[in-house]
């Protein structure tokens, strides 16, 4: 907990909770059957029930409810075999009925938690309180008509799961690193694409500081941040803005905030006082949502293995280091290409190539791993023709370069440029002695005590040889010389 | 008269071909032509389509098809949405809206042939005992009171009940919330059934209180209730609230007899305010039903006095926040405003009348933070109880016998200035609705000044037989042959 900020009297510490507000992928929405697709047109993906036409009733989707129950399961939390859906009545434009359908009482998931990895190496846990379901609303246009607002009720009604931390976080790194392990979970149980900038992850930030011993002191909600980067900024500078309050001799009053990216400052968006009355109570169109156990199980039965799991797989069966396991395992993909690659090879020279070359090559040519240059299958055919010798390592490198160029197979690079390494000693001898007959000061330097003269030779022999001398018998074939 | 047969006699002498659906609808239509702007018993009246329909039935019928309804004309109440047809639920905020779906239970009448003439007036958003409160005017009472005075047909189903007393149509869909079919068919002298929550789907319903809205029939006999009630009812997946069970042959326990049932009398139910003429038709059903070979049993529902204060907290409730779509932003009423906020003050001002604001403000206070659990949560636990006594009186009776309602028809005006006396009407039928159990009305007999009452048979969950059964007898036994003074064919 090194993070503070110094305050005029003293260090400040953060305390930071997360709600976040992920869209569920599911065919249809939460209570009716239109689709969910992002960037169809306006209001072409609207029901009578998402416009609360007049007798129109919300049916759960049982899809949704078996996404949240296996976020919740990925999140190692109780599930609520009974649960409820309440109305928080509001008037908004974009809100068709006037109210949203949410689980406030009663939510579907419960108390689980999240591991979250930090660039010191350090793990921590943090506690989720709570999973539940609820519509999300419509959206409104401002910028479309000089006088009039344009509404687009195609998100209103897609199921949104509501994840929220306990105030648990303790610095920016640390809900950022949250905020990513959660996409990372939701990701791999395939409950959420994670997507901020298409807005199906959304994060509200709520934030407060104090001295250290202190109970909490009051927070401030900062609404609707839509990156990681945004939601570390605006802890940054909501924190800031506390501090220099309560220094001042002021008091933070508990409100809700807006995140200005562009300033880099969180600015009011509505007092305690405006806060709406919700009034909350449970919508009498639904009956309450009852789980079987064995269906709860089925589910859990069904989950893919998840990347805490992964990591110590990789850790314990392929002996990678903690910070490689935690990077290969971030994305499911590109853990599921590792695996690829590493099947029944050097499983630790399998995840140095993927660190190193194949890593840099996808951030050069700006591909990801879906549509990456070089297949998993032939990065494991050059590994294989390092490990049979057919190449050497610095030859592997260039082979890399060529495949990610070309998309050609690394056994048909190799042979077409005729990069095979030279393991032939007759070969390698001939090299050897051209080279000491055309350095004899340096052969003398070296036998006069000049140790380091030894790589000089390797390299120019290696030059000699067009880089496909196999190092070993190289080296072997220098020493017995030099020695002799 | 077409117009004086019951709706299975209709349907009967379709099937007959004694005479056509086309001359039964026209009959009727005559009869809306001719009295509807006397009692405005109608919103909207769908001549045309059902004349339309009505050739299609007698297509069918000629074909040897018989759909349940097939050729039956009926009033909708203007609750149920109708594709094409305007459906204003009595409210100014929907006067322009059409819907463009068909309600489940409306779809089922069709489904099985039956005419439609047109939309039946209400009560504001079914908020009303009187029908006064319809912003496309009051109904009229077809009976009539030897002062002259015009009287309320009840409410909300006022349209729809006098539709069916004036024989305007043989039959209606109502719906009920604290006794919006049973009270308005006591005043109107016909039979009105409210199932059991759940029975009907609520889908295409404009919502009132969703945990109490139930529709309905209404009709001018107990059996003519069962048949319509037989292709109303069914479970409908768009509902998450309507029960998936088969639907009984309500028809058929109509002939069942009350021998060997024990029907109970709730003690709670008695005051000393209560009309002697109402004590005393009471005592009567009791009476027949003991002389059908019933058992009649006192039993006690210890919480019925919490039952009007309780539903008029539940009930506003949850209409605030189900009346909080009619925004003026998608569809109906809009009434511009310089900004958002007043774009709804407006159209809501405008839009709602003195009623619907009164229950949308009470509802809102009720679940206002820091009134919740004084208001809201407790009337659900007290609705908890209300629930538990129908449970342990139906451990020892099958069904229970009562008033419909504390008096007969009273005259438009009356009570308006004092919304508790309004509520009071409610006070024998909002304890079942409460409980979600089914209920009926059936004519028994007239008051001193010769305005019909309806005795109230109240019976288990999903029993609506059981109800069909105790209701056919008291139909018999009273044989009520009275008939309003406003009538097709009556002398004007």
């Amino acid at each position: 907990m090194s993070y503070v900020i110094k305050g005029q009297d003293g260090p400040w510490e953060l305390v930071i909770g997360l709600e976040v507000h992920a869209q569920v992928i599911s065919r249809s929405k939460l209570f009716s059957g239109s689709a969910t697709e992002f960037g169809a047109e306006p209001n072409s993906q609207v029901s009578f029930v998402d416009a609360a036409f007049p007798g129109m009733l919300p049916v759960i989707n049982q899809e949704c409810v078996a996404q949240a129950v296996r976020t919740g399961l990925g999140l190692d939390a109780q599930i609520n075999l009974v649960s409820r859906f309440d109305r928080k009545n509001y008037f908004y434009a974009d809100l068709p009925a006037g109210y949203q359908i949410s689980q406030y009482a009663h939510p579907v998931v419960g108390g689980g938690h999240v591991e979250i990895e930090l660039s010191d190496g350090s793990t921590r846990r943090i506690g989720v309180t709570r999973l539940h379901l609820e519509q999300d609303a419509g959206k409104s246009l401002h910028d479309q008509h000089p006088t009039k607002s344009y509404i687009d009720l195609n998100r209103s009604g897609i199921a949104l799961m509501e994840i929220v931390s306990e105030p648990d976080l303790r610095t920016p790194e640390e809900a950022g690193a949250y905020l990513r392990k959660l996409r990372t979970i939701l990701r791999y149980l395939g409950t959420c694409d994670g997507n901020m900038e298409e807005g199906s992850m959304r994060a509200d930030v709520n934030v407060s500081v104090r001295r250290h011993g202190e109970p909490f002191r009051t927070r401030c909600e900062v609404k609707n941040v839509n990156s990681v980067r945004f939601v570390m900024q605006a802890i940054e500078a909501e924190a800031a803005r506390q501090v220099e309050v309560w220094e001042s001799g002021g008091t933070v009053e508990q409100e809700t905030r807006l995140f200005d990216p562009a300033r880099g400052e969180t600015r009011s968006m509505r007092s305690k006082e405006d806060a709406h009355d919700y009034r909350y109570f449970p919508d009498p169109d639904l009956l309450p949502l009852v789980l079987d156990e064995a269906w709860v199980a089925g589910l859990r039965a069904e989950l893919p293995e998840l990347p805490d799991a992964k990591r110590a797989r990789f850790v314990a069966k392929h002996g990678l280091s903690a910070y490689d396991a935690a990077v290969l395992v971030a994305d499911q993909e590109t853990a599921a290409f590792y695996e690829t690659v590493a099947a029944g090879r050097d499983a630790k020279l399998a995840a140095n190539w993927m660190m190193g070359d194949f890593f840099a090559a996808l951030n050069r040519t700006g591909r990801s791993i879906g549509d990456s240059p070089v297949s998993a299958a032939a990065l494991g055919q050059l590994l294989d023709l390092l490990a049979d010798r057919t190449i050497n390592g610095r030859i592997a490198k260039e082979v890399f370069e060529a495949m990610v160029e070309t998309g050609e197979a690394p056994a048909s690079i190799v042979e077409n440029r005729g990069l095979r390494q030279v393991t032939d000693t007759g070969a390698i001898d001939r090299a050897v002695d051209s080279v000491l007959a055309a350095n004899p000061d340096k052969l003398a330097e070296y036998r006069g005590g000049k140790d380091k003269l030894f790589g000089f030779f390797v390299g120019q022999v290696m030059k000699a040889m067009a880089g496909k001398g196999n190092p070993a018998l190289v080296n072997d074939a220098l020493r017995q010389r030099l020695s002799a | 008269m077409l117009t004086d047969l019951s709706l299975v006699e209709a349907r009967d002498g379709l099937r007959r071909r004694a005479f056509s659906a086309a001359e039964l609808t026209e009959a009727h239509l005559d009869a809306v032509a001719a009295l509807n702007p006397r009692l405005n018993a109608f919103i909207t009246v769908s001549a045309d389509r059902a004349r339309a329909q009505a050739v299609a039935a007698d297509a069918k019928l000629a074909a040897g098809e018989s759909g349940p309804l097939l050729g039956l004309p009926l009033a909708i109440k203007d609750l149920f949405c109708t594709e094409g047809v305007r459906t204003t639920a009595g409210s100014r905020i929907l006067e322009p809206f059409v819907p463009p779906y068909e309600s489940t239970v409306t779809a089922n009448l069709l489904r099985d042939g039956a005419v439609f003439l047109g939309k039946a007036n209400l009560d504001e958003f079914a908020m009303g005992s009187s029908n006064m409160t319809s912003a496309f005017g009051p109904v009229q009472n077809p009976w009539t009171r030897a002062d002259g005075a015009a009287l309320v047909p009840g409410g909300s189903s006022g349209g729809s009940c006098a539709a069916v007393a004036a024989r305007m149509a043989l039959g209606a869909t109502a719906t009920d919330t604290g006794g919006s079919i049973r009270q308005p068919a006591s005043f109107c002298g016909i039979a009105g059934v409210k199932p059991t929550y759940g029975r009907c789907s609520r889908w295409g319903i404009v919502a009132f209180a969703s945990s109490l809205d139930q529709a309905g029939p209404v009709a001018r006999t107990v059996g003519d209730c069962a048949v319509m009630l037989g292709s109303m009812a069914g479970f409908d997946p768009r509902d998450s609230t309507s029960a998936d069970r088969p639907v009984p042959d309500f028809a058929a326990a109509c002939r069942r007899g009350v021998r060997g049932l024990r029907i109970g009398v709730p003690r709670e139910y008695r005051s000393d305010a209560m009309p002697a003429e109402i004590e005393a038709l009471w005592q009567q059903g009791l009476a027949w039903l003991r002389d059908g070979g019933a058992e009649i049993v006192d039993v006690s529902l210890p919480h019925t006095k919490y039952g009007l204060a309780t539903y008029y907290i539940v009930a506003p409730a949850e209409a605030s926040s189900n009346l909080a779509r009619y925004d003026g932003v998608r569809f109906g009423r809009r009434v511009e405003g310089e900004d958002l906020t007043e774009l709804y003050e407006r159209t809501r001002a405008e839009g709602f009348g003195a009623e619907v604001r009164r229950r949308i403000m009470i509802g809102t206070y009720v679940l206002s933070a820091g009134y919740y659990d004084a208001y809201y949560l407790r009337a659900q636990k007290v609705r908890a109880l209300i629930l538990r006594d129908f449970t342990d009186a139906y451990a020892q009776v099958d069904a229970l016998l009562t008033p419909t309602a504390p008096s007969a028809a009273f005259a438009q005006g009356d009570k308006m200035d004092d919304p508790v006396a309004m509520y009071l009407n409610d006070v024998f039928t909002v304890p079942a609705s409460m409980a979600g159990v089914p209920g009926l009305s059936v004519p028994a007999g007239l008051d001193p000044q010769g305005l019909p009452l309806g005795l109230q048979v109240l019976g288990r969950p999903f029993d609506e037989e059981t109800v069909f059964a105790v209701g056919a007898v008291l139909e018999r036994a009273a044989g009520f042959r009275h008939l309003p003074a406003i009538r097709a064919g009556a002398p004007a």
